[in-house]
């Protein structure tokens, strides 16, 4: 794990008034749309547990909204997000529910209909997403992240580790995730330094990876 | 370095400063240079006085309209009535005030070490450094011993309600502020670090229990109260008072303490003030 350090301690700049409930509810919102690589027209939340009992006097929904359209933690259009002009053209709802089994501050997205995506808010303004479909992930949005799905076989990760090998990359943190043997698997990469964007279409090449994506670490 | 000993023997083995030991840390740790390290320092300090400009002049309420308006009676009263602690007095409860309530409706804030104990740090290290003329590059020194300190509290302790109670938030954010204070009156390593551990001694066992979860009722007003705080602590340790605890020490009482308090006292609201017979009243009218 990364250790604290002294900047973590003098910042962020960020709109209150809660690290977790605000400050993380844009981050999981801003890390959701760097996944889908692009603003959707349709997103529905579900929030769950202390999201959706206290999200309300913290912002939350306001937090989650603005993340997805793109705003970072320290934007002043956070606060007044719902009459802003760039949420005019995104159709946006909100459920709650009670899961025990979840995070405490946990939400669920889902983009355009075509994408799911869960995230927790766990902590001093630390979050992960955990699912991404149907796949079990830890993205933190503290490395830049490359998030493979596959054909799940031998010799897939050689392959893709090969590659990053050749550009110089290291790799801080590698997990995988499979649905069932020989079946469809995930694969996250969070790696040391900045990757240039040409391997995901290299990575591409391999025959039975599905889908590759990159996504940039979040600045604050 | 891990541990206040450590960066005490690195001070004084090197002949270092508290700050000077940290933005080299910092520099290598990040792989940049020590003038970023200050400039990151002075955004953030620059922000801390935007927020506080801010907070001066508002009167809005938070979402849920419990909170909003305490910094603006202060100021009203001080225009009739000095305070019976003096000029500086006034500046460091309205300043703490100020971007407390900045933060309970949705104002910038910088989040030191985090959003519910934001006001603590700036209103000292700000207050004390108007009042003795510090110039710019003194505040900084101080913003980043402030930093220090919470950094290697951080190591053994999340910085988290939830984690250890409001000793771990408020409380670490009045050892921060006293380190600050203490910097900016040129006190010397050793009374630096006894600053931080009287002030952080003096909050052990702090709950965090808000009422309807929100970080409002207690902290708002927890945040002029600890920045006033943490003058005393450097006050003392200026005066060569020490702490017979060490740092250290305190710290490791802290974890503990946090560790054995019921988490219902830990950022749940089940208990403490959260479940008084107004605190349940107020949680009903906010969300129902």
């Amino acid at each position: 794990m990364k250790k604290t350090t002294l900047f973590d301690i003098i910042s962020p700049v960020m709109i209150g008034p809660s690290s977790s409930h605000t400050a993380g509810a844009v981050r999981l919102g801003l890390l959701a749309k760097h996944i889908y690589k692009n603003t959707p027209k349709k997103v529905k939340f579900t929030l769950y547990n202390s999201y959706a009992h206290t999200g309300k006097g913290h912002g939350t929904e306001k937090g989650l909204l603005a993340g997805v359209l793109g705003l970072d933690v320290d934007d002043r259009r956070i606060k007044d997000i719902f009459n802003s002009d760039i949420a005019k053209n995104i159709d946006y709802t909100f459920s709650y529910a009670d899961n025990f089994k979840k995070h405490p501050n946990t939400v669920d997205m889902v983009f355009d209909d075509s994408m799911f995506v869960s995230g927790e808010s766990v902590g001093a303004g630390e979050v992960a997403i955990r699912k991404i479909n149907d796949f079990n992930v830890k993205l933190t949005g503290r490395y830049n992240n490359l998030i493979l799905v596959y054909k799940d076989k031998p010799g897939m990760i050689s392959q893709v580790t090969n590659l990053l090998q050749k550009e110089g990359i290291n790799i801080a943190f590698l997990n995988c995730d499979r649905n069932a043997k020989g079946q469809e698997a995930s694969m996250i990469i969070e790696i040391d330094g900045k990757m240039n964007t040409s391997i995901e279409d290299e990575i591409l090449k391999i025959p039975d990876v599905y889908f590759v994506t990159y996504v940039e670490k979040l600045e604050n | 370095m891990d541990t206040f000993e450590q960066l005490y023997k690195e001070c004084l083995t090197k002949n270092k400063t508290i700050y000077q030991a940290a933005q080299e840390n910092m520099a290598i740790e990040a792989d940049i240079s020590v003038d970023k390290v200050r400039s990151f320092a002075l955004k953030s300090l620059f922000e801390m006085k935007e927020a506080i400009r801010s907070g001066l002049i508002s009167k809005e309420l938070s979402m849920s309209g419990m909170c909003g308006q305490d910094c603006y009676k202060v100021q009203q009263y001080y225009k009739k009535q000095n305070s019976m602690f003096g000029k500086l007095f006034e500046k460091i409860i309205e300043y703490a005030l100020a971007t407390s309530e900045e933060n309970i409706r949705m104002g910038r804030i910088v989040a030191c070490p985090t959003a519910g104990s934001c006001g603590i740090v700036p209103a000292a290290l700000i207050a004390i450094s108007e009042e003795y003329n510090c110039s710019e590059f003194e505040q900084i020194n101080a913003l980043i011993t402030a930093g220090e300190i919470g950094r290697i509290i951080s190591l053994k302790v999340a910085l988290a309600g939830a984690v250890a109670g409001c000793q771990a938030e408020c409380g670490v954010a009045s050892a921060m502020a006293a380190a600050a204070v203490c910097q900016l009156r040129n006190g010397r390593v050793s009374q630096i670090l006894n600053a931080s551990a009287l002030a952080l001694k003096n909050v052990l066992g702090l709950t965090c229990d808000p009422v309807a979860g929100l970080v409002e009722v207690p902290c708002v007003k927890r945040n002029p109260f600890l920045a006033v705080h943490a003058i005393t602590a450097a006050e003392l340790a200026l005066c060569d008072v020490e702490s017979k605890i060490p740092l250290d020490e305190v710290v490791d009482a802290m974890g503990q303490t946090g560790a054995l308090m019921s988490p219902m006292l830990k950022e749940s609201s089940q208990a403490g003030l959260a479940v008084t017979k107004t605190g349940l009243k107020v949680q009903k009218q906010v969300f129902d």
